[in-house]
């Protein structure tokens, strides 16, 4: 336990000193790590509810757009705001999201599987469907003018500190629990493990750390619509769990981050000039590069990239 | 009254066209278990099918729209999609049989995302106009109707409720009639034991694909027939919608995805028609997350004990 | 620097690609290539291009060529202000041209804008896009003068009782019915009923069936061609017999490939005629049809004009310096284009007359012309 404190000082101060050296960092590249930051936070929480409790939410850019919007709601009503604004904001709109979280959660209690992914994917169209016609959050037009808070300190900041609490939370004895849920519910609940308590937990900080990273996407792009929370940004985090190897923490971050500058190295291939031309053709349709990266992945290492070597028992044959 | 029962038909001709699709959800996961991601993809390669056997058949038949033409062209796309959808299982799913299924749902959203995109790069983004294979027209209705001759029924709603039925129908028979529905049953009830009574599951598997990406393929057809105006991502919506609908009616439950397509389809139209359009996916999923959570396995879907 | 660092920024210089050259001119160019919003993105896309090729083939501006550097932002939130941020640190360009859809245009107007580069959107009609600030223009109309075009056009008509049918997905869809709508009522008419849609539907049999209802005169219909061909066909199929009208954004390739007839003794205002005699007009279209085999949208048209519009201000500027090039920009003044003659406002909105096309026997006719 003390390790992983001294751990977490550790990569708090490399943090500070990173972002401080890469403040002249060209503004592109800068843009990208700050998308790696986001993602990392995005993939590692929701990790605790898909890889560690064994459940299946595909709503994940529901809770990030209620972190988005509640702070950008808030640093907007500041007048701007100072940096503690932001990170009072930034905390509203993580707990904001806590409490979306727990709302889906409680019902999802009764559902498993595949039917838990479609509530939690109707969860995400419902928030999207309450903002899209609230007024004062901008409706479908979306809202912009936030100030430029966001930058790699706190960035990178909320994805260590994500990673902190959900190794810790899962590594502590009391943390087991999230494991026996996924490895097998009846089992867990016959030796007196609250389930329902953990899965909801699950489900609480997942949501709470998604609604942080929805303030910092907000805080940084300036500018955000219901379009950019839809099914599609759900799936992207969900593909990032389960090719980083449902579970594993550094897989995940690891698939995260190769996800996240994947498609802009394939930019970059598309434009190099000594390509042959049908090639770069190839390239500049990135969408289906990686929807064949994505299935020739998963038939070749189905584990995920970095995933435990067996498949969970239970599985079906 | 009168708009009340328009937007009932209005709301039953769309909701065939989810039933059909969602038909072949359920019996996917009936047989393996698992949400075939792709499947709102190979409706749209339905359509396409058709934008491109319609002209070759169109001419065999006579030049104008006709039954018989209309006829080729659905059962041309059919096939194509059937194909399709085998080659899909064999090619992407059939590697992983024994793999968790998040496996094989990831494998399904990278096939969907490929279609989408592959279709993007192939038939162009812009929507496509899709030839009259059948005069889409308002029937006339008699005037002893009374009030009720004044509501618009269109030969594509009729043309798209009928053929649900008549494909509903043959597919109960083939489920409940043929060597080929017993296995399917034995496969969905245990794949294990069916395998040792001689069912050769992989057959089994392929057909079930192919027959659900066909009623797909056909749900592509009908709807175009309604609408002439198809592109790359119309199965992006459909597709979810479907699947609402089967999980609705209870994954698995054939009956149930037929009910469950028919719902959402009434259901978003009266939102439509007397609410508002902006409500109807956050309503549509509402109605959905209530009726899970006061029956969790779908309205007609079988409770499954699971055992330890 | 720590070796950290150093090492990371030793990588991404390698990433790097080669040196500006500096017989060229680098206009950036951001635009939905593939994904939802695609068939905007591609035609503004052929607009811009056809443009850049033409200018290059009369000899490039100032003594070079321009070189069009596109980025496709997938149709994508979040990807345009990573694309704009590429464009300006790391191919140096000089200016941007995009995009279409004013929630993507709303990402990359703060970057152009903090880093002093010239932006201009073809098509984004939201007011707050250039509101950004004095680097952000615009060539397309804004939503109250088509609004209150057609407002005008059916009052004139005779038509008093009038339903609306607006896009919820597109801002350009609600302002123009938020401006015609008022145009209405202050011209004495009467709105009977609203109904609204999303982008990407296909059955709008329910909206059509609530709006037949109330037995409108005319119904306003201000979206994109894709779903205005459903909405007409389904509307005849339904015994709707009123004329539909609407904006520019009816302009496109497939609007009466799928109405077919449904739209006839329909009317819409637009950017430009076919029948119009101009230079500019006759040969945009001659070339457009010769590159492409297709007839140009107006988002083609406005795509073009955006990059001749850059191309011309570049001329008088004299310079690629950002500020000389935004103040040419900014004193832009009968700019003869595509979409009619285009006055840069002191808000960098674009002013310039609007046509109303009818449409009837397989193809669009003059009207009549409007001035702002």
């Amino acid at each position: 336990m003390r390790d992983r404190r001294l751990l977490l000082l550790a990569a708090l101060v490399a943090c500070g000193v990173g972002a401080h050296f890469a403040a002249g960092l060209n503004p592109y590249y800068y843009d990208v790590l700050v998308g790696v930051g986001i993602n990392l936070i995005l993939a590692a929480s929701l990790n605790l509810v898909n890889g560690h409790t064994g459940q299946f939410s595909l709503g994940h850019a529901g809770f990030m757009a209620v972190g988005a919007y509640a702070s950008a709601w808030l640093t907007l009503r500041a007048g701007g705001g100072s940096t503690l604004v932001f990170v009072l904001a930034l905390l509203a709109g993580g707990a904001a999201a806590g409490l979306a979280g727990l709302a889906v959660g409680l019902p999802s209690l009764r559902l498993r599987g595949d039917y838990l992914a479609i509530v939690t994917l109707g969860f995400n169209e419902i928030i999207r469907g309450v903002i899209g016609n609230c007024e004062a959050l901008g409706a479908q037009r979306g809202l912009g003018g936030m100030l430029r808070h966001t930058d790699l300190f706190w960035t990178f900041t909320g994805a260590i500190l994500t990673v902190y609490v959900v190794t810790s939370l899962v590594g502590s004895t009391y943390g087991r629990g999230f494991l026996a849920v996924r490895d097998d519910e009846i089992a867990a609940e016959a030796v007196g493990i609250g389930t329902t308590k953990y899965k909801v937990l699950a489900f609480v900080v997942a949501a709470f750390f998604a609604g942080i990273a929805g303030g910092l996407y907000a805080h940084f792009k300036q500018y955000i619509n219901p379009e950019g929370f839809n099914f599609f940004r759900s799936m992207d985090i969900v593909v990032m769990v389960i090719l980083g190897g449902m579970g594993s923490t550094a897989g995940v971050c690891v698939a995260a981050a190769l996800l996240t500058v994947l498609p802009e190295g394939l930019r970059w291939v598309s434009h190099l000039a000594s390509l042959p031309a049908w090639l770069q053709h190839v390239a500049e349709n990135r969408m289906i590069l990686y929807s064949l990266l994505l299935i020739v992945l998963m038939l070749t290492r189905p584990q995920g990239l970095f995933g435990p070597r067996t498949a969970r028992a239970h599985d079906r044959p | 009254m009168i708009e009340f029962l328009q937007q009932l038909i209005n709301g039953l001709g769309q909701g065939s066209i989810y039933a059909l699709i969602a038909l072949g959800y359920t019996m996917v996961y009936g047989v393996l278990r698992f949400i075939n991601f792709a499947h709102g993809d190979v409706y749209m390669l339905g359509a396409f099918a058709g934008l491109y056997v319609a002209p070759w058949t169109l001419r065999l038949f006579g030049g104008g729209p006709s039954f018989a033409g209309a006829a080729a062209v659905l059962l041309l796309a059919m096939a194509v999609c059937a194909a399709a959808g085998v080659a899909i299982e064999w090619l992407c799913y059939r590697p992983l049989r024994h793999r968790p299924r998040l496996n094989v749902l990831i494998t399904a959203i990278g096939v969907s995302l490929f279609l989408e995109n592959a279709g993007q790069s192939v038939f162009g983004a812009d929507p496509k106009s899709f030839p009259e294979i059948i005069a889409d027209r308002a029937l006339d209705l008699p005037a002893s109707w009374g009030p009720f001759a004044m509501l618009t029924i269109t030969v594509g709603q009729l043309l798209v409720v009928g053929v649900t039925l008549v494909l509903l129908v043959g597919l109960r028979h083939v489920v409940r009639r043929t060597r080929l529905g017993l296995a399917m049953r034995a496969l969905a009830f245990n794949p294990g034991a069916a395998s040792l009574m001689g069912v050769n599951n992989g057959v089994v598997i392929a057909f079930t694909f192919g027959l659900g990406s066909a009623l797909a393929g056909a749900a592509g057809i009908l709807t175009s027939i309604q609408q002439s105006s198809i592109d790359p991502l119309m199965g992006v919506n459909a597709g979810l919608k479907a699947f609402v609908a089967a999980v609705l009616g209870g994954i698995g439950s054939l009956p149930g995805a037929a009910l469950g397509g028919v719902l959402i389809g009434l259901l978003e139209a009266l939102v439509v028609g007397y609410i508002s359009p902006t409500y109807r996916d956050p309503i549509v999923f509402a109605v959905l997350i209530v009726i899970l959570l006061v029956k969790p396995t779908g309205l007609l879907g079988g409770t499954e004990r699971e055992k330890v | 620097m720590p070796p950290l660092p150093r090492l990371l920024a030793a990588a991404l210089l390698l990433a790097a690609p080669a040196a500006p050259a500096q017989d060229t001119i680098k206009v950036g160019e951001f635009a939905a290539l593939t994904g939802g919003i695609a068939s905007f993105g591609q035609s503004s896309h052929k607009g811009t291009l056809l443009a850049i090729d033409e200018l290059n083939a009369a000899g490039g501006v100032l003594g070079k060529k321009l070189a069009l550097l596109t980025e496709d932002d997938q149709s994508l939130a979040g990807q345009p202000a990573t694309i704009v941020r590429k464009l300006i640190s790391q191919d140096h360009v000089v200016a941007i041209l995009g995009e279409v859809a004013s929630s993507k245009s709303l990402e990359a107007a703060p970057i152009c804008q903090e880093n002093h580069i010239p932006m201009i959107s073809p098509a984004s009609t939201n007011p707050k896009v250039t509101e950004t600030g004095d680097y952000i223009f615009r060539v397309c109309f804004i939503d109250p003068f088509q609004g209150t075009v057609m407002a005008k056009f059916a009052a004139s008509r005779g038509w008093k009782k009038v339903a609306v049918l607006t896009d919820v997905k597109q801002d350009y869809s609600m302002g123009l019915a938020q401006f015609f709508k008022a145009g209405v009522v202050q011209g004495g008419g009467e709105i009977v009923k609203e109904q609204s849609y999303s982008s990407g539907d296909k059955d709008f049999k329910p909206q059509l069936t609530s709006l037949k209802a109330a037995q409108p005169e005319a119904i306003f219909v201000p979206g994109y061609y894709a779903e205005v061909a459903l909405i007409a066909k389904q509307a005849r199929l339904l015994g709707i017999k009123a004329p539909l009208l609407g904006g520019d954004g009816w302009m496109g390739d497939s609007l009466l490939k799928v109405a077919g007839t449904a739209l006839d003794g329909c009317y819409f205002s637009c950017h430009f005629s076919a029948d119009d005699k101009a230079p500019a007009v006759q040969g945009f279209l001659a070339s457009y049809r010769a590159k492409y085999g297709a007839e140009p949208d107006d988002m083609a048209a406005l795509g073009y004009d955006s990059a001749m519009i850059l191309a011309a201000a570049i001329k008088r500027a004299g310079t690629t310096d950002s500020a000389a090039l935004r103040d040419a920009l900014a004193a832009t003044k009968d700019h003869p284009g595509v979409t009619g003659r285009i006055t840069l406002d002191d808000k960098r909105n674009a002013t310039k007359p609007a046509v109303i096309l009818g449409v009837g026997q397989g193809g669009f006719h003059f009207v009549e012309s409007v001035a702002p």
